[in-house]
Parts: C-alpha cells; sequence; structure tokens
C-alpha cells in the first residue's frame, strides 16, 4: 500500500486473523483507526472485539497479519514495507517512528509503541491507594529517573523532581476523572463507576498514542455515561489521543464515535460513520441474529 | 447471659442449667482427650539398662492434661464463649468507632514506639551486661539477641519477595547458605577479610537468586512454591554431596572469625581487648557481633523502605496485586520479578556470611527446609509486607524458641524427664493457629502506601491481595 493510502491513520491492522486450535477467533480483519478520532469497534457477543484488541496490545500473537502503529506525521508510513520486510519490531526517522505491534510482546506494545489500554473486568491495583496506582502508571518514566533504582536509593535531586513531576500528572489526571477527593484512598474501595474511571486515567498517565477502551461504559448508568463521553471527548480534543473502543452501549457509540467498525464471528460486516453503520441490514441483521433476507420479517415481527 | 438467653428461648423446666450443661460438656471433652491421649502420652518405651524396650506409662502426666482439658472445656463454654456470643452481637459501632484520633496523635506515639524499641535494641548488650553480668550476658546476647537478628534479617529479606512482589518461595534458606559457603570457603581458601566477603557473598546469593528467578517466571501459586522448595533441597543436596568442595556432612570448621577492622578478638598481644587496654573477655565479639548484624539488619530494613517509594517497589507491589495490569502499563515483568528474587537473595546472602563467621563452622544441617519454614512462618505471622510485624514475629518466634531452653520450673510440675524445647514445634504450630484465627492477615496487617498528596491513610488487609506468583 502507498503512504497516501494510509494518509491520516494511526493504527492500520491488515488481514489480521487470530485462530484458537480450530476455533478461528478474527478472520481476515482489515480497517484503520484514524488519529484523533474515536474508533468504536462493536459486535455481538463472541464476535471477537476484545480478541482484536489483545492482539493489538500485545497479549495475544496474533497467528496472521500486521498491525502498524505509527507516531509522528504520515510520511512515516513510507517506511511501513521496508519495516516489515526487516527483522526489526520498529523503526524511527525523521517523520516520526513506525511500529509492527504484531511483533512486540506486551510490556513494549506500552513502553515502545505507546497504547494503552483499559480492561473488561476492570484490573486495578486494589490494595494501592489512587495516586499509587497512577505512579505505577508512570513506571517506565520514573525507573529511568530514578537510574534504574540505584540514584533513587541515594535520594538523588533530579529523582525527587521526576517523581513531584509524576504525582503532579497524576493529579491533573485525578481531576479530569474527578478522582481527586480519593486520592489516598485504596482504589479497591472506590465504587464500580469510579474506578472504571481511574483505569482510564491510569491508562492516560502512561502518555499513550492510541488508548484503547475495552467496553469503558458497561456498568454504568446514564449519568455516569454521560460524564464519560464528555472525559473521552476532552481526551481527543486536548490530547490529541486517538481512541479506539469496544461498547456495547450504543448511546456512547453513537454519540461520540467519528468511525464504527462492526464486528460478526470474526469477520467486519460493517465499516463508517455512526449514521452509515446504523443503517446496515448486515450490522442489524447480526444484532438481531437473523440471516439478511429475513430482517424485513424479523423487523415487522419485533415492530422496527 | 448464655443463662438469660436459653430460659428466654425455652422456658421449659426441664432446661438443664448453665453450669449442668457446661459440665457435661466438658467431661465429654475430657473422654476424648484421654482416648486420644492415652495412646500418645500414656504410654511410653524406654530402652531399661539391659537395653530392651520396657513399656512405662505415665498416669499423673496424661491425668494433668485431661483434667487441664476439662477445666478449660468447662471455663469455656462457661463463661467465655457466651462473652464472645454476646460481643459479636454487639452493634459494629462500638466495636470499630469511627477513628476520630488525629493522624498526629497516633503518629506520635508510633514514633515514641520506634524511638523507645531503637534504644532498646542499641543498648541492649549494656543492659545485659549490668544486669547478667559475664557468662549470664554471653549467652543472652548470642542466643536471643544475634540469633533473633539473624532471622530478623532474613525475614526482611524474604519479605521483598513473598510480601512485596508476592512471590512465594519456600526456598530462600538456599540463599542463605550460599551466602554461608561462600564466605566460609572463600575466606579459608583466599583468606579474604569478612569486610570483602560480605558483598561477595550478596552478589553470589542474589546471581543464585536470579538462577532461580529464571525458570519459575512463568510459575504461580501453589507451582511456584514446589519449584523454590525444590530449589532449596537441590542446594543442600548439592553441599552435602559435593565433598571434595564442601566437606560433605562433616561441615566446614575453622573458619576465620571476622576482626574488629584488622583486629582479631583474641587474647594475643595485636587482639582487640590488648589494642584497647581492656582484659581479654570472648564477650568483645559476642557485641561485636551483635552490633554487625543489627547494623545489617538495619541496611536491609533501610534499602526495602527506600525502594518501596521507587518505581521499582511500587512495580513489586503492583506485581502482586495484579500482574496483567503492570504489563499493560508498560512494565516488564519479567525483569520486576528477577530483581526482587535477587534483591531478596543478596540479603539472604548477606546474612548467610554473617552466619558463617559467627559460628566458626557450618554443615548442611544448619539449611534444612526446616528454616525455610520458620523464615516464611514469620514473614506470614508479621503480615505480609509489614516491617515492624516480621520482626515482631522474628522476636516471638526465635525468642520463644531459645526461653523455651530456659523453663527449667516446668520439670517441677512435669517430671524431672520432662524437656520444654521438645515442645517448640507444637508451641510454634498453635501460634500459627491463634494467628490464623484472629489476625488472617498477619499481625500488621495495613500497608501503609508509599506516596499521598494530602494524608497518608492505612490501607485494610482485606483489600491488599498476596499475590499469586
Amino acid at each position: 500500500m502507498s503512504a497516501a493510502a494510509h494518509s491520516d491513520a494511526v493504527l492500520q491492522v491488515e488481514h489480521l486473523s487470530m485462530r484458537f486450535g480450530g476455533l478461528v477467533a478474527v478472520n481476515d480483519l482489515s480497517f484503520q483507526a484514524r488519529e484523533g478520532e474515536i474508533t468504536a469497534l462493536i459486535g455481538p457477543n463472541g464476535a471477537g472485539k476484545t480478541t482484536v484488541f489483545n492482539c493489538i496490545t500485545g497479549f495475544y500473537k496474533p497467528s496472521q497479519g500486521r498491525i502498524a502503529l505509527r507516531h509522528g506525521t504520515p510520511e512515516a508510513w513510507a517506511d511501513l514495507d521496508a519495516l516489515t520486510q526487516s527483522d526489526s519490531r520498529f523503526r524511527r526517522g525523521a517523520d516520526g517512528a513506525l511500529f509492527l505491534l504484531e511483533r512486540m510482546p506486551d510490556y513494549q506494545v506500552t513502553q515502545k509503541a505507546r497504547v494503552a489500554r483499559t480492561f473488561q473486568n476492570i484490573r486495578m491495583f486494589p490494595g494501592m491507594t489512587v495516586l499509587e496506582n497512577l505512579m505505577v502508571a508512570q513506571h517506565n518514566a520514573l525507573m529511568l529517573a530514578s537510574g534504574f533504582s540505584l540514584l533513587g536509593l541515594f535520594g538523588i535531586a533530579s529523582y525527587r523532581r521526576a517523581e513531584e513531576g509524576a504525582i503532579d500528572k497524576a493529579r491533573y489526571w485525578l481531576e479530569r476523572t474527578a478522582l481527586l477527593d480519593r486520592a489516598d484512598d485504596p482504589a479497591g474501595d472506590l465504587p464500580y463507576g469510579a474506578q472504571r474511571r481511574l483505569e482510564i486515567a491510569r491508562a492516560m498517565c502512561t502518555d499513550p498514542v492510541l488508548l484503547c477502551l475495552d467496553e469503558p461504559a458497561a456498568g454504568l448508568n446514564a449519568r455516569e455515561s454521560a460524564e464519560l463521553n464528555e472525559l473521552l471527548r476532552a481526551i481527543r480534543a486536548e490530547h490529541g489521543t486517538s481512541i479506539l473502543l469496544i461498547e456495547h452501549d450504543m448511546t456512547v457509540v453513537m454519540e461520540i464515535s467519528d468511525h464504527v467498525i462492526v464486528l460478526d464471528y470474526g469477520e467486519k460486516i460493517s465499516d463508517g460513520t455512526p449514521r452509515e453503520v446504523r443503517d446496515d441490514q448486515k450490522v442489524v441483521a447480526a444484532y438481531l441474529g437473523v440471516e439478511d433476507d429475513e430482517v424485513e420479517e424479523v423487523e415487522a415481527e419485533v415492530g422496527l | 447471659m448464655a443463662t438469660e438467653a436459653s430460659t428466654d428461648a425455652a422456658p421449659a423446666p426441664t432446661e438443664p442449667s448453665a453450669v449442668a450443661r457446661s459440665l457435661k460438656d466438658a467431661v465429654l471433652a475430657g473422654l476424648l482427650a484421654l482416648g486420644l491421649f492415652l495412646p500418645l502420652i500414656g504410654f511410653q518405651t524406654v530402652t531399661n539398662m539391659r537395653n530392651e524396650l520396657v513399656l512405662e506409662t505415665r498416669w499423673p502426666l496424661l491425668a494433668t492434661i485431661v483434667a487441664t482439658i476439662i477445666a478449660g472445656r468447662f471455663v469455656y463454654t462457661l463463661f467465655v464463649y457466651p462473652w464472645l456470643a454476646a460481643r459479636a452481637v454487639r452493634p459494629a459501632s462500638l466495636r470499630y468507632r469511627l477513628d476520630t484520633k488525629t493522624d498526629e496523635k497516633r503518629i506520635t506515639w508510633k514514633t515514641w514506639a520506634t524511638l523507645l524499641a531503637a534504644g532498646f535494641v542499641a543498648a541492649y548488650p549494656a543492659m545485659v551486661m549490668v544486669i547478667g553480668g559475664g557468662q549470664g550476658a554471653l549467652k543472652w546476647i548470642d542466643n536471643f539477641g544475634i540469633q533473633i537478628l539473624i532471622y530478623v534479617m532474613l525475614g526482611w529479606g524474604l519479605n521483598i519477595v513473598v510480601g512485596l512482589a508476592g512471590l512465594l518461595d519456600l526456598g530462600y534458606v538456599a540463599f542463605y547458605a550460599v551466602g554461608a559457603y561462600s564466605y566460609a570457603l572463600l575466606a579459608k581458601t583466599f583468606g579474604f577479610s569478612f569486610w570483602l566477603l560480605l558483598p561477595l557473598a550478596g552478589i553470589l546469593a542474589s546471581f543464585w537468586g536470579l538462577l532461580l528467578g529464571f525458570p519459575v517466571l512463568r510459575l504461580r501459586g501453589d507451582y511456584l512454591a514446589i519449584v523454590t522448595l525444590a530449589f532449596g533441597e537441590i542446594i543442600r543436596m548439592v553441599l552435602i554431596n559435593w565433598v571434595p568442595v564442601t566437606n560433605g556432612y562433616a561441615g566446614i570448621s575453622g573458619i576465620p572469625r571476622p576482626t574488629f577492622f584488622g583486629l582479631p578478638f583474641n587474647a594475643s598481644d595485636e587482639g582487640f581487648a590488648a589494642y584497647f587496654g581492656l582484659e581479654f573477655s570472648p564477650i568483645h565479639r559476642t557485641i561485636f557481633l551483635y552490633y554487625v548484624i543489627l547494623a545489617l539488619a538495619l541496611l536491609t530494613a533501610y534499602v526495602t523502605v527506600r525502594l518501596r517509594r521507587l518505581p521499582v517497589g511500587r512495580a513489586w507491589e503492583a506485581l502482586r496485586e495484579d500482574e496483567i495490569a503492570c504489563r499493560s502499563l508498560g512494565i516488564n515483568t519479567t525483569n520486576t520479578k528477577l530483581t526482587a528474587f535477587a534483591i531478596g537473595a543478596m540479603f539472604g546472602g548477606f546474612a548467610g556470611a554473617f552466619f558463617a563467621a559467627r559460628q566458626g563452622f557450618i554443615s548442611p544441617e544448619s539449611f534444612t527446609f526446616m528454616e525455610s519454614a520458620i523464615i516464611v512462618a514469620i514473614v506470614v505471622l508479621g503480615g505480609m509486607g509489614s516491617q515492624i510485624g516480621v520482626a515482631i514475629a522474628a522476636v516471638v518466634m526465635i525468642g520463644g524458641t531459645e526461653i523455651m531452653r530456659d523453663l527449667d520450673f516446668l520439670k517441677a510440675i512435669f517430671g524431672s524427664g520432662f524437656d520444654p524445647t521438645q515442645y517448640r514445634m507444637l508451641l510454634f504450630g498453635l501460634a500459627m493457629v491463634l494467628i490464623m484465627i484472629w489476625r488472617p492477615r498477619g499481625l500488621i496487617a495495613t500497608r501503609s502506601p508509599s506516596v499521598f498528596l494530602k494524608t497518608r491513610k492505612e490501607v485494610s488487609g482485606s483489600l491488599v491481595r498476596e499475590g499469586h506468583g
């Protein structure tokens, strides 16, 4: 593919397949997530959405396919084929950098390619305070500042400054997620909605280029999901972070996403703006669980 | 209270009184105890003068035990149980009053306790000298002071691996052994000094820590525990069987003793006593060793406290809480686990080198699985991750064992054949069971956060995870 074809894409997934033994969870999936946009990945239960997430974030090694991410300007895409030919996992150039995520182990996807993620069933550090959770997220930056612990052990001034900077950043995200009052409380004590926000704040503390959210609105009430929409819009607008999200809550998807991809049985069945996707017969059929030609019949039956 | 409850519930006149019920219960318990202890305690086989095995009976001891059980059960069912039941139904607000005490008040209390403890530990040899004098002091400093501090240090070292990183290591004694043999062999072969070999022993032990770390990286929970246990045994087996180097079961004797920065502790003219114009006494070395191990233990504590506030320490704790979340935040969990193993092992190695220098003789006997179990027990009883809890647990467990050697008055009660040290493991187990009942998360179950914005609030132990390997 030429550089122009990728243009404003930040994440480029091509021919991604993931097989578990005989089960094909994702089959030849290709899509793009554009820079500064909110891309939603939707589909019925078991469609393979979380599997795609796990492939992108390095938790699974895809059976096939290329997952490329760029930093910097779109010109960086020019190196894609050269990078694919080589054995390396990423390449940094004058225009930015290019990463082949399928070649990287999970922690490097976050550390080097700066892709952050949250989990469907919240994973925080319940026995650590909210602030500590956000400090752990800045591990790599602080590790460097502490001279891999050696300088930090002697309380060197530059490490203390770095730590204060990290606390400031944590404080900023606590403010944004309305968790500042609970900063010194254990994360396990937070109510469910606050835990969801904490996970997002923690992911943002890693300074991501791409933020992957796995069902961020699950279990939230109407007011909380409206607040979540606000937060995600603000992240996109103020930090330029591109967002990729899996979501079942259609009000969230329709309201905030710029671009929707629909999966069913591991295959892409629709790709477009929220409006286009909503009117797509295939999508309706997938959600109702019927064949395409029976859609009208069923719609009439359920009164759509 | 139980009487009231029962008469309220069943006003029938046939209801037996609380005393009668307790009595019946106690007699039943006594019968059960009699059945159980008759073969265990009532009979004893001894070898007589003609080298024959004869059966002897121990009726008085059996009777004492059964009577104690009956009395205890009676008191328990009549008084303790109703009291506990009443306590359980009291409103929660009375038991757990909202903590209105200011943080500062508690902090001053803590500061005073810390200062007091530090003063006591620092002045301990002098205090014992004044009270016991001469020979008595030697025993108290060596058996209590040094012995306890070795275990405090081992507990703190293992605490990094088990308490912070949440990796259950049942073979910690292996690193203790590596440290001890490193010192013994290098000091005997090359004549290097204690102060040179101390860091070297630490480095060698942490190298073995890394070596253990690699194969167990993927293991979790029970599997990790089994492999670390096996690792400890492998090291011991090597020490036993590699006779040309380690001298096998016979062990290594004549290990050079540490000097006071070049001054040996002996009666010679170049010795420590002669140099300072003192009369020679073996207690000088003991006191010196006491302060060496105290400094080593404090070093362990200091490094651990500092590391907890550094990114690596936070990563250890995060690893204990949720490994997958760690990886999603860009933390290299492999390196994090390996550093935990290596640093924990390093302190084990320091303690081992000290142990060899103090004893002057080491053999594989000192590095059995039992030692690992004791160290793990200290960490678990103390409260995983808590420095003070571990120190208290070490004092109680090791000090308790040592004290049992001195309880001669018990012989007056149980007969001259009674050896209190034999009941050590029994009490050890009993302490474990009691702790598990009352403080399932250890003596000090709360976790102190490593960083805070406004107030440092202790994290309740029920939220802190134990790690899964």
